[in-house]
């Protein structure tokens, strides 16, 4: 049986709308409009043990509901979920000291104080027998190397010392099923690698099943096999990273590099020039042209150099994340027409 | 960063919470001492006012006196001490607002639990530096006070101020749990801080409004719990309140306990269940 199970879960919400202008603040004193929100749109979901999935959607898909339904902070407006078993919103202890949500954005430790004394507390609220806490501690620590860092004031701490020590709070109760929310935003590359190879070590050795949200592809590519990708609240893809560019991208990337003065002067005709620097040009091309162009292209002109690519994976999801909005756009549109 | 010894209980638990609550009191001490310091101005100010108001009226307003009356005013200071809750109700809607209420719904841990200790811890905190202040300043003014009553009403005045640091605690965390419904909440604590000054008896002694409004109104005033968290143990104190009266009014403030805990705790769930997880 599946880790965590969802089954047609929804949640709206019922937004303010409030019109620009003085007189609109007044008249918004007696009389409010409201607009439904659905933020996640009945999503079905089967995660099984051990398993390190990305959920991947622009801002506002969803993602982060979806994190927060599963984790107990929200109630849904209909559907179903289990995680090990447990209906997250009912927020029963023992579900509770299973799992962990660690957001990037916020922070759970205690600010004035040294990063030790938070755990200390975890250590007490999660009731952690000494020798597993210590043992849990130390070797934390140890992996994120920032033992020299515990008693200094959390608030001394730079963005990506305080990430660090948030995954180890977090991570102390040793919880079997991680929820990861944007971890690395806002930190540097360096930060990020060392956050990434942490992830990867710790999922891998303690076969944790973790559900990330990332905007940073890199993350995603370093840690995650499969990819639940979400947008207007809705699933739209669940498979491998690589599969995205099968499933989502028309074209391919035709790269050739021409003998001299071969180059044709009407690129165009093969398909969309991309980048053109004589002898060399990036043209991109239909998937079923691509036969057609390659030999056209190989029979007719002197080629010194030639490669075919699948575009990248950036470019294929921003431009399947820009059709999902002007989906959700006309279906707004027509819902309002009607 | 040792952990502690033996495996963690419910006791060492509430233990470690407490003691971490005093850890971070005690972070910002100048500011704390120089606010724990500056709340004693006002008694001379009060002493100069009452001395002015009874040279005018003359030997006693409603049964007090000149020197009832700032015996009176001291023991609301200390009163207060226990019941009031400076930053709970509007640090639990703070909370809510920017979403760090979520860390007490993830972790297995109470809300209203680890406020209480953390009330506690701070209060402990501030009596550990006021307590000389207070010490002097009920020193200085000791011919202000009547002799010292008996046991018994050394007894029901020292349960009248710890029910009033718990009424305190559960009647704030109420107004800020309704942070879960609208948000911002600074309104209604303004309205609440008006109430508190004159309903609570903590300007003057509640007899001097009671006299001067109708009767329904002097009746509602006997029943509402504000009188607890700084009139009624005063009063106790001052034998004002003696016999038959006594008890019923500690049952009262019992009472008004017992009813603020359940529409606390019954407020934290239903916001939990309303929450939409603002803040991101």
């Amino acid at each position: 049986m599946a880790i965590i199970q969802i089954r047609g879960l929804r949640k709206s919400y019922r937004v303010y709308q409030k019109q620009e202008g003085l007189l609109a603040s007044f008249r918004g004193l007696f009389h409010r409009e409201y607009r439904e929100v659905e933020a996640v749109r009945g999503i079905d979901l089967d995660v099984e043990q051990g398993e390190f999935v990305a959920f991947l959607g622009p801002n506002g898909a969803g993602k982060t509901t979806t994190l927060k339904l599963l984790s107990g902070v929200i109630s849904p407006t209909a559907g179903e979920a289990t995680v090990m078993g447990f209906t997250p919103w009912q927020r029963a202890n023992e579900y509770r000291r299973r799992f962990a949500l660690v957001m990037g954005q916020k922070n759970q430790l205690w600010w004035d104080l040294p990063a030790a004394e938070s755990f200390r507390l975890h250590q007490q609220i999660y009731r952690l027998p000494p020798d597993e806490y210590d043992r849990t501690t130390a070797e934390l620590t140890d992996l994120l190397s920032v033992g020299k860092l515990l008693n200094q004031p959390v608030r001394e701490l730079s963005l990506g010392e305080r990430m660090k020590m948030e995954l180890i709070a977090a991570l102390l109760h040793r919880p079997e099923v991680l929820f990861l929310d944007e971890p690395t935003i806002g930190l540097d590359v360096v930060a990020q690698h060392k956050i990434q190879q942490f992830l990867k070590h710790y999922q891998e050795t303690r076969g944790t099943t973790v559900l990330l949200t990332s905007h940073y592809m890199k993350d995603i590519a370093a840690l995650c096999r499969r990819v639940v990708i979400i947008a207007n609240g809705r699933l739209m893809y669940d498979g491998s990273l690589a599969g995205i560019v099968d499933r989502f991208s028309g074209h391919k990337v035709l790269t050739l590099q021409f003998a001299d003065d071969a180059m044709p002067t009407d690129l165009a005709r093969f398909g969309e020039p991309l980048d053109v620097q004589p002898p060399k040009a990036r043209i991109k091309v239909e998937r079923e042209r691509i036969a057609d162009v390659l030999s056209s292209v190989l029979s007719g002109y002197q080629v010194a150099d030639v490669s075919v690519e699948d575009p990248p994976l950036e470019e294929v999801i921003a431009e399947m994340f820009a059709t999902a909005e002007d989906v959700s756009d006309s279906q707004e549109l027509a819902a309002v027409s009607t | 960063m040792s952990s502690t010894t033996t495996n963690p209980t419910g006791f060492s638990s509430a233990w470690i919470i407490f003691r971490t609550c005093v850890e971070e009191r005690l972070v910002y001490r100048g500011d704390f001492a120089l606010g724990t310091l500056m709340r004693f101005l006002p008694i001379i100010t009060q002493i100069f006012l009452w001395t002015a108001v009874y040279t005018a009226a003359g030997g006693s307003i409603n049964g007090y006196t000149r020197n009832d009356v700032i015996a009176y005013y001291l023991l609301t200071m200390l009163g207060r001490a226990f019941s009031s809750m400076p930053g709970l109700a509007s640090g639990i809607a703070g909370q809510i607002r920017s979403g760090e209420i979520k860390k007490f719904l993830i972790q297995p841990i109470d809300l209203l639990h680890y406020l209480l200790l953390a009330r506690v811890a701070h209060k402990l905190v501030y009596y550990a530096v006021a307590a000389g202040p207070f010490a002097l300043v009920f020193w200085l003014c000791g011919d202000y006070f009547p002799p010292w009553p008996d046991g018994p009403t050394w007894v029901a005045f020292l349960l009248s101020l710890l029910m009033g640091f718990v009424l305190g605690f559960f009647l704030e965390a109420t107004l800020g749990m309704i942070g879960f419904w609208f948000l911002e909440v600074s309104s209604l604590l303004f309205f609440y801080m008006l109430a508190n000054f004159f309903f609570s008896g903590h300007m003057f002694p509640l007899e001097f409004l009671t006299n001067s409004v109708p009767p329904w109104f002097a009746s509602l005033l006997w029943f509402q719990p504000l009188q607890f968290l700084a009139y009624f143990p005063s009063a106790v104190y001052l034998g004002k309140i003696t016999g038959p009266e006594l008890w019923q009014g500690l049952a009262l403030q019992a009472a008004w306990v017992v009813f603020f805990y359940t529409t606390a705790r019954v407020a934290m769930h239903r916001g939990y269940n309303r929450y939409s997880g603002f803040g991101g």
